[in-house]
C-alpha cells in the first residue's frame, strides 16, 4: 500500500490548485464551523474498489473512547452542529455505540456513512435501534440502481444486501419519518465525473421504487478522489493522466467557496486534525495546534487549509463535498 | 504527424474555429442547441449522438460520447444496447438496400 507522500508527489506534475485564484480567495476556514468529522478506524468488511482511506477487512486501526470524550470536548467547546462519522465501517469499531450516545447527549446532530452491508450481520443489526434511538441520519454508499455495475464497485453480493437492509431500514421509519432521514450516496463506477445530482436522485428514486418499492431521502453525487486504492486503479488502468485533466478542465471557481473544509474539522482515528477526509487518507495534518487530545480546552481559530492537486476532484464540475455538490454547473 | 487519427487532437477540436471564427461560432450555437434538453432529454440525445458516432465511425465522436454517456449516469447495459441498436440499424439499412438489388435482378431475368 503506497504512503501519502507518494500519492502527492504523483500529483505535482499538474498545475497547481493553489495557484487558482478562487482557490486563493477561498484558503481559510469559516470564521465558525460547523462539521466536525470523525473517522473512528480503517477496518472494513467490504474492500471497495474507489476507497480512499483503503479501508477493509485487513486494517487494524480503530479510535479509543478517550479520543472520543476528546472529539466531544471540542466539539461543546467550539459549538459544533453536527458530528459525521465515518470509517472503515463505523460499525466494527465497539466504541462507536458510545460515541453515537456521548454525541446525542452534547446535543450533535448526529450521522453515521454506513455500507449497510455490515448491519445484515447478526453480530451489527443491533445497530438498528441505535441508529433509530438516536435518531441518527444514514449516508449509504449505492454508486448504481444497477446490481451489475454495483457490485463490480463493491464487492459481489452487496447491491443484494443494501437493497435489503433498505427495505428493513423503511420498516422502521428511514427514508419515510422526517427525523430518521436515509441518504445514499453516489460514486462513478470508474475514470470519469459523476452525472448531474437531482436529475440521478431521481432516476433513482423511480427505478428502486418501482423494483424495490424502497425508500430514501437525498442522493448525494460524490467524485472520486485521484488517490489511495482509486488513484492506484488510474494508474494501472492508464486512466490517471486522462483523469486529472478531465478535472483540472472541469474546474468551477463557484463551487471553491463552498468546499466541505471550510466548514468542519476531520479527526482521525488516532486523534490527528485534518481539513478533511482525502487530507486524512494523505497524511497532511490541518494547521491546528496538535492532536485532538491536546485541543479539548482550546478555541480553534480560522485557520489555512491545506490544499494540494487531490482537491481538483472537489471543485470539478458542479462541486463535490461528502454532502454532495457544491455549486450550480 | 505519424498516424490520421491521434487521440490528443481531440483535445484541439475546439481550435477548429481559428480560421472560420464567424462560421465555427454558428455551428457551436447550432450543435449546443440541438443537444440540450427538450422534447427529448440530453441524455436521450447523447445516446443517438453515440448511435451515430459508431455508425459514421467517428473514433473522436465514440470517445466523447461514450464519456458523456457515463457521466450522464448512462450504465454499461445501456450503452451495450445502444450498440446493438446501431448494429441492428446497419443490418437493417443494408437488408433494406438489397430490395434495389431483388428489383434489378428481377427486371433483368426471365
Amino acid at each position: 500500500m503506497k504512503d501519502g507522500k507518494e500519492y502527492l508527489d504523483e500529483l505535482k506534475d499538474f498545475p497547481a490548485f493553489t495557484e487558482k485564484e478562487a482557490s486563493q480567495k477561498f484558503c481559510e476556514t469559516l470564521d465558525h464551523l460547523d462539521v466536525m468529522q470523525i473517522n473512528v478506524g480503517k477496518l472494513c468488511n467490504l474492500h471497495c474498489k474507489h476507497c480512499h482511506i483503503q479501508a477493509g477487512p485487513d486494517r487494524t486501526e480503530l479510535m479509543d473512547k478517550a479520543t472520543m470524550d476528546a472529539c466531544i470536548a471540542v466539539f461543546k467547546n467550539n459549538g459544533f452542529k453536527t458530528i459525521d462519522i465515518t470509517g472503515g465501517a463505523p460499525e466494527m469499531n465497539p466504541n462507536t455505540p458510545y460515541l453515537i450516545e456521548k454525541a446525542t447527549e452534547a446535543g450533535a446532530h448526529v450521522i453515521v456513512r454506513s455500507n449497510l452491508v455490515i448491519l445484515e450481520d447478526p453480530e451489527y443489526a443491533k445497530y438498528i435501534d441505535i441508529y433509530v434511538k438516536n435518531k441518527v441520519e444514514l449516508f449509504a454508499s449505492l454508486p448504481s440502481y444497477a446490481k451489475r455495475d454495483a457490485d463490480r464497485q463493491r464487492g459481489e453480493g452487496t447491491f443484494d444486501a443494501v437493497i435489503d437492509m433498505i427495505e428493513k431500514l423503511n420498516e422502521k421509519g428511514y427514508g419515510v419519518d422526517e427525523d430518521l432521514q436515509l441518504n445514499l450516496v453516489y460514486n462513478p463506477g470508474g475514470a470519469f465525473l459523476p452525472p448531474n445530482q437531482e436529475a440521478l436522485r431521481a432516476e433513482y428514486a423511480q427505478k428502486l421504487g418501482s423494483e424495490f418499492g424502497i425508500k430514501f431521502n437525498n442522493l448525494f453525487a460524490i467524485t472520486n478522489n485521484p488517490i489511495g486504492r482509486f488513484g492506484d486503479f488510474l494508474k494501472r488502468s492508464g486512466n490517471y493522466k486522462g483523469y486529472m485533466k478531465r478535472l483540472i478542465n472541469a474546474y468551477n471557481p463557484a463551487a471553491v467557496e463552498n468546499m466541505m473544509c471550510r466548514n468542519q474539522i476531520s479527526v482521525d482515528y488516532d486523534g490527528t486534525v485534518y481539513d478533511c477526509d482525502f487530507n486524512l487518507a494523505l497524511g497532511l495534518p490541518a494547521n491546528v495546534p496538535g492532536n485532538i487530545r491536546d485541543l479539548t480546552d482550546t478555541k480553534l481559530e480560522k485557520r489555512k487549509i491545506v490544499f494540494a492537486n487531490h482537491c481538483y476532484a472537489c471543485t470539478a464540475g458542479a462541486g463535490s463535498s461528502c454532502g454532495g455538490t457544491t455549486a450550480e454547473e | 504527424m505519424d498516424t490520421y487519427f491521434n487521440p490528443e487532437d481531440l483535445e484541439q477540436f475546439g481550435n477548429l474555429g481559428e480560421d472560420t471564427p464567424e462560421l465555427w461560432n454558428k455551428f457551436m450555437e447550432y450543435y449546443g442547441a440541438s443537444m440540450a434538453d427538450g422534447a427529448l432529454t440530453a441524455k436521450e440525445k447523447a445516446l443517438i449522438a453515440y448511435g451515430v458516432a459508431l455508425a459514421l465511425q467517428c473514433p473522436y465522436c465514440i470517445d466523447s460520447y461514450t464519456q458523456a454517456l457515463l457521466e450522464m449516469g448512462v450504465s454499461r447495459d445501456a450503452i451495450f444496447e445502444a450498440t446493438h441498436v446501431t448494429a441492428a440499424m446497419r443490418a437493417g439499412t443494408t437488408m433494406a438496400h438489397s430490395l434495389i438489388m431483388k428489383n434489378i435482378v428481377n427486371k433483368l431475368e426471365f
